[in-house]
């Protein structure tokens, strides 16, 4: 993306100059301090909120699916969307620590572990979705191809499977991305605090001293596995999207679905990234470090894009529906908009293609309020995006005796709720142990001080 | 540098600079005089650093491109064994068909790629590392450090070197 000339005085790269290195070390090892009483009772709130998901799932493992509301012909149903919901909230992170660090984009630095905390946390929620939908959870490893007594492999060619090599293969690089960045920041947290603190993370920093040699290797494998998680971004929601795409049903089976589900992916994440750091770099004092008129504006043109490309799949798609002259297709997208579903229809498109066009005005897209309030209705957009293509493509097959209709029941709302305490509590515990913004990669944009004056 | 740092330490000189141009002017005296086994500390990687001590690429894109064709051979190879193990037509589709295999072999080079170059990370920066090199924490915040193994009579003139340089504090550490 174009880097738009900021409007107050920021130094070389963007990035707010009149701090020193040593201000940047104590400013963000200060983020790591105390924890405040909002902060606790934030945590004890998700806490709550995850307990009362596991309840219902112990509900549900000791009765069965029933709970769920599945019923002919809609047996994917809220869990398969919190799935792709929370799956898609996770490709912002590497999308900016991977692909933007590629494209050499300054203001990733200052949000990039964030984002990559939240990704990390989300493609974890996500990954207990598929198991509480399949009803047997205690066999999920029937999906793993190992040496059974049977002799039996799995069907490598059913999207189900090449979904469950995605999903590790992204949850495993992007939490060893993660974790490999952090180690130089967490040695410099370790020669900061004193204790036991000093203790943990010095063991958390695995002999991390900032060497010329480790440097050497550090910066080439960080670059390799920025370029190996860049086509891994665009590739784990193209294979969710062929979960749906490769069969038959009306609504799912189009060629569109790759490009419109990554689209949809990283417009969903960046609305989870701004729901999250808004509040964050206010409670954590990191405020001269993310700023509205660099960062923000930034965040917000990348969805911008975004959401206009989803702007064009879904009339894309209405308008496939019409040119290709079947009659099911047509009978699905006509009832998306008119049919049972209409609330959920019109729910996705206001939220997604129409609110994200309000970030063409830089006035929107700086003001902190308005951007926070625009993320509220990504994430709920997005959420219905997910219903709207699996429940309601499901509900009008291709036999029109055998339509019904799905109401979520309370154990489909609980588990959803819970699956946010869940990514609250983990993501709030990580910003109170790990530095949420890049020690050392904010120093490297910072020019080092010269005896002799000026830049290099 | 290593995990654990109890062992002998090396004697030397451990100089802090804060200033990157004064600190590569060290590096380039240091090198032009023929000390190579130095030790430089920074929070951050910095390019004239880097050009001072004019190091050769790091040998980890070896392991990284190994890792990834590993990958990709037991993506293939694993799909297409285990199809033919238990030979089951599916869709009229061939036993062993590749395309949807391509998802597979593509998951697994990733993977194995990423894995294989953190792997090789560790063995370089940090199992293979040197031990008992004398640190100072304010190498993680805003110093640049330089050590530089050294004993006896050399030691007077390598610290006259590194202060004429601008180091800010230079330490002699013992064995």
């Amino acid at each position: 993306m174009a880097v738009a000339a900021p409007s107050h005085p920021v130094g070389h790269e963007g990035l707010v100059m009149n701090q020193t290195h040593a201000e940047v070390t104590r400013d963000v090892v200060a983020t790591l301090g105390k924890p405040s009483r909002g902060y606790v009772l934030l945590l004890l709130g998700a806490a709550t909120v995850f307990l009362i998901g596991l309840l219902s799932f112990l509900i549900l493992v000791k009765d069965g699916l029933g709970h769920a509301g599945y019923q002919p012909p809609i047996f994917w149903s809220v869990y398969i969307t919190t799935f792709v919901f929370w799956v898609g909230i996770g490709h912002a992170g590497t999308l900016i620590s991977a692909i933007l660090f590629l494209f050499r984009s300054p203001w990733r630095t200052a949000v990039y572990r964030s984002t990559e905390v939240m990704t990390v946390f989300a493609v974890m929620t996500a990954a207990l979705f598929p198991i509480i939908h399949i009803g047997r959870q205690w066999i999920f490893y029937w999906l793993l191809p190992y040496p059974n007594q049977r002799f039996l492999w799995p069907n490598f060619k059913s999207p189900l499977i090449w979904d469950v090599f995605a999903i590790s293969t992204y949850f495993t690089v992007s939490a060893t991305f993660l974790v490999f960045g952090l180690i130089p920041d967490v040695a410099a947290v370790r020669d900061k605090v004193s204790g036991w603190r000093k203790t943990a993370y010095g063991l958390a920093s695995v002999g991390w001293r900032g060497t010329d040699n480790q440097w050497r290797h550090y910066s080439r494998a960080y670059l390799y596995l920025a370029a190996l998680a860049t086509p891994l971004v665009l590739s784990v929601h193209s294979v969710v999207s062929w979960d749906f795409a490769v069969s038959i049903v009306p609504g799912w089976h189009g060629t569109i679905f790759a490009p419109y589900f990554v689209a949809g992916a990283i417009y969903s994440g960046i609305g989870m990234v701004l729901t999250l750091i808004i509040p964050l770099r206010r409670a954590l004092g990191v405020e001269h470090m993310i700023t509205p008129e660099y960062h923000f504006d930034n965040l917000a043109k990348l969805t911008l894009l975004t959401g206009s490309i989803l702007f064009y799949a879904y009339g894309m798609e209405y308008f496939v529906a019409w040119y290709s002259g079947n009659i099911f297709e047509q009978t699905t997208f006509y009832r998306r908009a008119f049919g049972p579903y209409w609330w959920a229809g019109w729910t996705m498109i206001i939220c997604n293609a129409f609110v994200s066009q309000l970030l063409w005005f830089r006035k929107i897209r700086t003001n902190l309020t308005s951007l926070f309030i625009i993320s509220i209705f990504i994430n709920i957009g997005m959420w219905f995006e997910r219903f709207v293509i699996i429940v309601s493509s499901l509900s009008n097959d291709y036999i029109p005796w055998a339509w019904d209709q799905l109401n979520p029941t309370w154990a489909d709302w609980a588990i959803l709720a819970g699956s946010f305490g869940w990514f609250a509590m983990w993501f709030l515990l990580f910003a109170k142990t790990f530095p949420i913004v890049a020690i050392q990669e904010i120093k490297e944009m910072i020019p080092m001080p010269r005896k002799r004056g000026g830049h290099h | 540098m290593g995990l654990m740092n109890r062992g002998r330490s090396v004697p030397g000189l451990l100089a802090s600079f804060a200033h990157v141009d004064a600190a590569s002017d060290a590096i380039r005296a240091l090198r032009a005089k023929g000390h190579r086994n130095m030790v430089v500390y920074s929070a951050a990687p910095n390019h004239e650093l880097e050009e001072a001590l004019s190091h050769r690429v790091s040998p980890v894109r070896l392991f990284t491109l190994i890792g990834g064709l590993t990958g990709c051979a037991a993506g293939f190879g694993m799909t297409i064994w285990m199809s033919h193990d238990w030979p089951l037509i599916v869709g009229g589709k061939p036993i062993g068909s590749i395309p949807p295999y391509v998802v597979i072999a593509f998951e697994l080079t990733i993977l194995l790629g990423a894995l294989s170059t953190v792997a090789a990370v560790a063995l370089f920066a940090v199992l293979m590392g040197k031990r008992g090199i004398a640190y100072d924490p304010q190498f993680s915040d805003d110093q640049i450090g330089i050590f530089v193994p050294a004993a006896g009579e050399q030691t007077g003139s390598l610290e006259q070197m590194l202060r004429a340089a601008g180091a800010v504090e230079v330490r002699r550490e013992a064995a």
